[in-house]
């Protein structure tokens, strides 16, 4: 059950090995967690993230392989890691995403709907079962990662962002329709990341490192805010951003 | 499927519950023969998630009420529903009073019992166990009649396991005898914590109430700086005019959620600097109400609002006279770290009873009022777990809201006592709350 402070005790991470999960469960296992099913799509990388869990303070680490280009496995997927947590789940992050380069991808049939599919249909599909299993148990929370990039897509990283932006939007519906159930999903919204998926993006401003990213996650688990934007002041640049014209956009944003 | 909100005093958190309110022990067992994740709720005065069982069953005590006749021996069997307010507004005019209460009269006998309460007086009349002649309560296994004489196993393990031991239906104990409503008080500003902790370890012994107030928030040579408050009833001859009326309702209220920033490091000092400044250097036989020396927190309704959306937690531990530098070692802790405490009490316990999950034991205690917020707080309140594990004390599950499970067990090496009288009567494990899952304490 987590405690006053928002910290949880049992946690299911989806996409357990990218940088900003693994430094999140890093920071939980040192509060409260002491159950972590982390899934993800290389067992050697998630031996390698249930190795650093348990060095941080988790009794209890399991991991469960998937593809997220198979969405008709997410159900199962998910199923399995409540199944190894044989607990209350108190939060379950989704932290799935692939971005790769754009251009290579954007007249691709094939790449491009590979971009969509891991982005948005898989954690659809995930979220779908996560809703159904804590509804039921009557509380817990989810996170998901989403992106700045997903508040205004642009030019160079539309296919990521576009499918953020379903993402995104799916999961303020999601929220709403949680209401008076006992379970919260809040949404993160990070903007540039030094992390292994961001490698080969241009520097922009309010770029942070992985850990200022999971301090801002902390304190929003923690006040409980329905969007999370880290570094917080995202939150007020893209008030502005969202409505400057299309022509200074792509200029500003696209150079 | 329609669940109701429900929060501990501190509003930390919000967790959904059927929420149902059994008229009598029938209705009571019939929960238990269709549902898991059951636990009692009185008034919701825990600061925590004792009363809380997301996804569970919240059964309300307050239909279990009723209040007996008073005997001639002060003896009087009450509904678990029943608070304490309204048993002193029966009490008092025939000249009774609780043997033990807390800060407010608005927590029920059912929910007194389960946290095993102590008052102003536990360094003389131990906590409410200590009273309670006999216990009827309905486990998953059926009803019981409990005392120190039938199955004193459960009888002690009741107090201060949380409701975790099965629906408490009626208290029967024995009340205090006073001849008026007043209380003789003695005052005392100090300037620091040493100068209060050596007035309370040898001035206590003398007075059948003691507490003092402590100033978290001043540093230097003032650090700890406390007014201490100690009297006993007063009887008719020490009274020119003496009655048995009963205490009022609160005339004062907060109407609504105060900024969450309102109790904050500068307004929390110049209040403390008021309150220190109000009181008088030294008064004797002072006469006062009893609302007003037992109930301060009564004369405003909602109080917890004033600390706003996000809410607050009461840190109350206690330890050992042996250990008394770990009330010096907390309370510089804190006033170092600039976490605001709007209020610090501190008072001395008597010796411990049997409960293997009682919380008062001999020696000193310390309860903090702390707004949640600074992200540094989870961090100095496990430091400050630590501090306590060492001097061989523990922290008040009625306050708590987020101590791990290994420090709590580290705090009740009676635990596994516990859970044993807790397997006999509940197999199935259908007694649970948000506090107990969060602290292991559900049995497996």
């Amino acid at each position: 059950m987590e405690n006053a402070f928002g910290q949880p005790q049992t946690l299911i991470v989806l996409g357990g090995t990218s940088d900003i999960a693994r430094g999140l469960t890093k920071k939980l296992a040192a509060a409260r967690t002491h159950t972590v099913v982390l899934a993800g799509r290389s067992q050697s990388l998630l031996d390698e993230a249930s190795q650093e869990a348990t060095t941080y303070g988790a009794a209890t680490v399991d991991t469960v392989v998937f593809d997220a280009n198979d969405v008709t496995d997410a159900g199962r997927v998910v199923s399995e890691c409540f199944d190894k947590v044989d607990d209350t789940v108190d939060l379950v992050v989704v932290a799935i995403g692939l971005m790769g380069d754009q251009f290579e991808k954007e007249d691709d049939a094939t790449l491009a709907g590979e971009v969509a599919t891991v982005n948005f249909s898989w954690p659809v599909a995930a979220l779908a079962e996560t809703r159904r299993r804590l509804v039921a148990q009557g509380s817990g929370r989810i996170l998901v990662i989403s992106s700045v990039a997903a508040v205004r897509v642009r030019r160079s990283l539309y296919l990521y962002g576009g499918a953020k932006a379903g993402l995104d939007r799916l999961c303020q519906g999601m929220a709403d329709s949680l209401e008076g159930t006992g379970v919260r999903l809040q949404l993160v919204r990070p903007g540039v990341v030094r992390t292994r998926m961001a490698e080969g993006l241009p520097k922009v401003p309010f770029t942070t490192d992985v850990d200022e990213a999971v301090e801002n996650i902390l304190k929003g688990l923690a006040n409980g805010d329905p969007v999370i934007w880290s570094p917080p002041i995202l939150r007020y640049v893209f008030m502005i951003l969202r409505h400057v014209p299309r022509s200074l956009w792509r200029r500003v944003m696209d150079r | 499927m329609t669940r109701t909100a429900l929060s501990g005093w501190g509003r930390t958190s919000t967790s959904y519950a059927d929420v149902l309110s059994p008229n009598n022990e029938s209705e009571i067992a019939l929960t238990f023969a269709t549902s898991r994740d059951v636990i009692a709720r009185g008034l919701g005065r825990s600061y925590g998630d004792a009363a809380l069982s997301s996804g569970g069953v919240v059964l309300s005590n307050r239909e279990l009420s009723g209040i007996g006749p008073i005997g001639a021996d002060g003896v009087v069997t009450v509904g678990a529903g029943v608070s304490l307010d309204e048993l002193l507004a029966q009490s008092i005019p025939r000249g009774w009073f609780v043997p033990v209460t807390t800060g407010t009269r608005q927590v029920t006998m059912g929910g007194a019992v389960a946290a095993d309460v102590h008052g102003k007086n536990h360094h003389v009349d131990g906590s409410i166990a200590r009273h309670v002649l006999s216990l009827r309560l309905v486990t998953p296994s059926g009803p019981v009649t409990v005392s120190p004489e039938i199955d004193a196993e459960l009888f002690w393990a009741t107090f201060g396991a949380m409701g975790l031991t099965g629906v408490l239906t009626s208290v029967t104990l024995r009340l205090t005898a006073i001849e008026t409503n007043q209380v003789l008080v003695d005052t005392d500003r100090l300037a620091n914590l040493d100068a209060v902790m050596s007035a309370m370890a040898l001035g206590d012994r003398d007075y059948r109430y003691s507490v003092a107030w402590v100033d978290c928030m001043s540093r230097g040579k003032h650090m700890g700086r406390a007014i201490l408050t100690r009297g006993a009833h007063a009887t008719k001859d020490d009274l020119d005019a003496s009655s048995l009326s009963s205490p009022k309702d609160a005339k004062l209220f907060v109407p609504f959620d105060a900024p969450s920033g309102l109790l904050n490091p500068l307004t929390v000092r110049a209040f403390n600097e008021l309150w220190f400044r109000s009181a008088p250097r030294h008064e004797e036989r002072e006469p006062q109400s009893l609302s007003t020396f037992f109930h301060p927190l009564d004369g405003v309704r909602d109080w917890n609002r004033l600390y706003g959306r996000r809410g607050f937690l009461q840190y109350q531990f206690c330890v050992p006279d042996r250990s008394s530098e770990t009330v010096v070692a907390a309370v510089d802790l804190l006033s170092s770290s600039k976490v605001a405490s709007f209020l610090a009490v501190l008072k001395r316990f008597g010796p411990a009873n049997e409960g293997p999950l009682s919380f008062p034991l001999e020696g000193w205690t310390l309860a903090l009022d702390i707004p949640v917020g600074p992200s540094k707080l989870p961090d100095i309140l496990d430091r400050l777990d630590e501090f306590v594990i060492e001097a061989g004390g523990r922290v008040y599950l009625a306050k708590d809201s987020r101590l791990s499970p290994e420090k709590f067990a580290a705090m009740y090496p009676r635990r596994s006592e516990f859970l044993a009288v807790k397997e006999r009567i509940d197999p199935e494990h259908q007694m649970s709350s948000d506090l107990a899952r969060r602290l292991d304490l559900v049995g497996k």
